[in-house]
């Protein structure tokens, strides 16, 4: 037993030696973490801090002032126009210039006074419609609090019915609080499935895999010595965009750093596992890449980070169940932003567990029917 | 490219792969969001705003009368949203003091927020409901009334379908093409073609008319499919779209061929050709994010991404139509970045060769 431990640990010396004495991907392992963390931190998020508006106020009037004051002074809406035609507003959300026209009718302040519903009109650029229904969702809020000022100034009944919302886990609905420990899984997924494919297929083409093969080394023990360095270097690149999480974006971690590791842990097994077994089924280091890409892709898009998966179709929903991503986003976000336990995330556990078990024997079996 | 199969797996499999991704299973839209409804104690007016969600075609609520169980599900994540109705809920209403508690599962910002939004407006219909009937529920004095230019029926297959074509373009064009030269760099068989006769430009230009090639069936397959299967509209001229596509897959192609002569090595130029092309056209592109709320810094890091120009044209070419003061300076800026990759890969190569 210990002799095995002994060979392993002599394989992963040898294997991280390969990966890091070369200084150009010593760097591309540590690098693109790093920088992606940092960019897409601050590029994927749904929020919006500036929206360039329109204005086309047909009424000029103090409570149309006041009303548009509420935009300015949100500092979430940039005024970029104040138009006087209505033919102007077509060129300016076609061109991109304005996100949203807001256009006030004439009668607007008269309207209020003699209490009938005085309405405003959002024209908005759909061609994101998320973008644009995020912006539209700004502007009731703002019209809400205009609203409720205007009822208090002027003594009319407040609202009989109000609502209250707020959100758990995410006080300030920050997208980056679900991507930034989402990323914590997708960054170390893509390079240690591409790093474990390449690592194998690297060796059979350049001729070195059968003089591993013909050292008294067991197939299963290669395995382990070439599972074990990417997973290492997995771990590695996660704590990096960890650590990054929680001192540059100060992202408040909720839960405990044993599950999350451990979590981390079965879900590289499982990354690693299907890079093995791509590495077994292709014959040179393009194909292993090619087919690595060809795998991560809709591991990536079904993963629920950029799109909710309850969205998705349920055929589709059930095949996000084999997807090793899926699991791990899920569990690191519950784990850093709600602070689930062991036991609340074992349902996640269970079926990278399950993954890398199916996949890992099933690249031993697939070299060993090649090695006979 | 014929004795690897690989390569035509990316690109045939890869686009078809994505089209139905996309187009089936990706969406940002709010429908059938699983929601508790909690229900301290009926009374007509309660059941009434609770039938409210029973009917919206975005929830599907499940009743419940005590908060407790609701919060199981809440932290089981079985359910999105709770809506809390109160004891005395009706009592309240009628003095015109009444509270609807929401509250939302944070943990997907973006989802959440709109979620709010559906649940908000859900309930402001029955009070603008009960107004109508004559009870007293005032809402206003404003009211708004929003438009959705260009893509009415708010569906996000709108525009996530469109940018499926920038990603398929960029994969095909920058990512397949840096991985298979690198490859011929690395085995030297680009050297042994270089003692020919044949000029460097020409073995370029042969080497790299496959993949154009193969860029174009992949977009003309998006394009079907847009069409023909999610039903997007194209509003531009199909003429433009043509033209503004084979200048994308230009720049892409000069920069898989600057990055493999550059690193010459299989796996940097494919790490290289992920990091600054399939991610930046995925993230920095504004094809999902909003560039105009990215930090300064960012907003300038994606002026140098040619992702970012053809998502702009993409998208407005699909649903707003031919607007020339977008179309004109992006074709030009894509056709400077063209001229500007495909200069450098055969200066670069020619340097190396020497």
């Amino acid at each position: 037993m210990m002799q095995v431990i002994l060979r392993i640990l002599a394989l992963t010396r040898k294997e991280l030696l390969a990966v890091l004495k070369d200084p150009r991907s010593r760097l591309s392992l540590l690098m693109p973490p790093l920088m992606q963390c940092l960019i897409y931190g601050y590029a994927a998020t749904y929020d919006l801090n500036n929206v360039p508006y329109a204005v086309l106020d047909r009424d000029h009037s103090i409570s149309s002032y006041a009303l548009l004051a509420k935009f300015d002074g949100s500092g979430v809406f940039k005024r970029v126009a104040d138009l006087v035609r209505q033919e102007d507003v077509a060129r300016l959300i076609n061109d991109h210039s304005a996100l949203l026209v807001i256009e006030i009718e004439r009668e607007f302040e008269r309207k209020l006074v003699s209490g009938q519903p005085a309405v405003v009109q959002v024209i908005a650029d759909g061609r994101n419609s998320n973008t644009a229904a995020t912006a539209t969702g700004y502007v009731n809020t703002l019209v809400e609090s205009f609203n409720t000022d205007w009822r208090a100034a002027h003594g009319a009944d407040p609202v009989p019915l109000r609502i209250v919302s707020r959100a758990w886990y995410n006080p300030n609905f920050e997208t980056r609080w679900h991507m930034i420990p989402g990323m914590i899984a997708t960054l170390t997924m893509l390079q240690t499935m591409m790093l474990t494919a390449l690592s194998v297929a690297r060796e059979r083409e350049q001729g070195t895999f059968d003089q591993l093969l013909v050292t008294p080394y067991s197939s299963s023990e290669i395995m382990a010595g070439k599972a074990l360095p990417s997973m290492l270097i997995g771990l590695a690149q996660a704590t990096l965009v960890l650590l990054v999480a929680q001192l540059w974006f100060h992202i408040p971690f909720a839960g405990s750093y044993v599950t999350l590791y451990l979590g981390l842990g079965t879900f590289l097994i499982a990354a690693v596992g299907i890079g093995l077994l791509l590495s077994a089924v292709s014959a040179t280091m393009q194909q292993a890449m090619l087919y690595t890409f060809v795998v991560l892709m809709p591991f990536m898009l079904l993963s629920g980070l950029t799109t909710p998966i309850s969205n998705m179709p349920e055929s589709l929903q059930y095949l996000t169940l084999v997807n090793p991503l899926r699991h791990a986003i899920t569990l690191v976000q519950r784990v850093y932003l709600e602070g689930a336990p062991l036991a609340v995330v074992m349902p996640y556990i269970i079926p990278l567990l399950l993954i890398g078990a199916v996949t890992l024997s099933a690249a031993t079996v697939l070299f060993r029917y090649r090695l006979n | 490219m014929r004795r690897d199969p690989s390569s035509i797996a990316i690109g045939i499999l890869l686009p078809v792969m994505l089209v139905l991704l996309f187009g089936y299973g990706l969406s940002l839209d709010v429908k059938n969001v699983p929601v508790a409804i909690v229900l301290e104690a009926p009374s007509p007016e309660a059941t009434e705003l609770a039938a409210g969600f029973e009917l919206s075609p975005y929830f599907r609520p499940r009743t419940m009368t005590a908060m407790p169980e609701a919060l199981n599900l809440m932290t089981s994540r079985q359910v999105d949203a709770i809506v809390r109705i109160r004891p005395d809920f009706a009592r309240q209403l009628a003095l015109g003091n009444a509270e609807v508690e929401i509250v939302l599962h944070g943990s997907d910002a973006n989802y959440a927020r709109l979620v709010q939004a559906y649940a908000e407006g859900a309930i402001g219909q029955w009070t603008q409901q009960r107004q109508a009937e004559g009870h007293s529920g005032i809402t206003g004095p404003v009211r708004i009334e929003s438009r959705l230019w260009f893509n009415e029926a708010n569906n996000s297959r709108y525009f996530l379908v469109p940018g499926l074509i920038v990603l398929v373009m960029t994969l095909i064009g920058a990512f397949l093409t840096a991985l298979v030269m690198a490859r011929e760099w690395e085995r030297g068989t680009l050297e042994s073609l270089f003692v020919t006769p044949v000029r460097v430009s020409e073995i370029m230009i042969g080497k790299t008319v496959p993949y154009f090639a193969l860029g174009l069936t992949g977009l003309v397959l998006c394009l079907l499919s847009a069409k023909f299967l999610f039903d997007v509209p194209f509003r531009g001229s199909v003429i433009v779209l043509a033209l503004v596509s084979m200048l994308y897959l230009l720049v892409s192609l000069g920069l898989g061929l600057l990055i493999s002569s550059v690193v010459k090595n299989q796996f940097v130029a494919s790490q290289i050709a992920v990091l600054t092309t399939f991610l930046p056209a995925l993230m920095l592109s504004g094809f999902l994010f909003d560039i105009r709320s990215m930090p300064v810094f960012l907003r300038w890091l994606t002026q140098l991404m040619p992702a970012r120009y053809y998502v702009e044209l993409l998208q407005t070419l699909f649903l707003a139509g031919n607007v020339w003061t977008l179309i004109v300076p992006d074709t030009a800026v894509l056709a400077a970045m063209a001229a500007l990759f495909l200069w450098r890969a055969g200066s670069i190569t020619r340097k190396r060769l020497e």
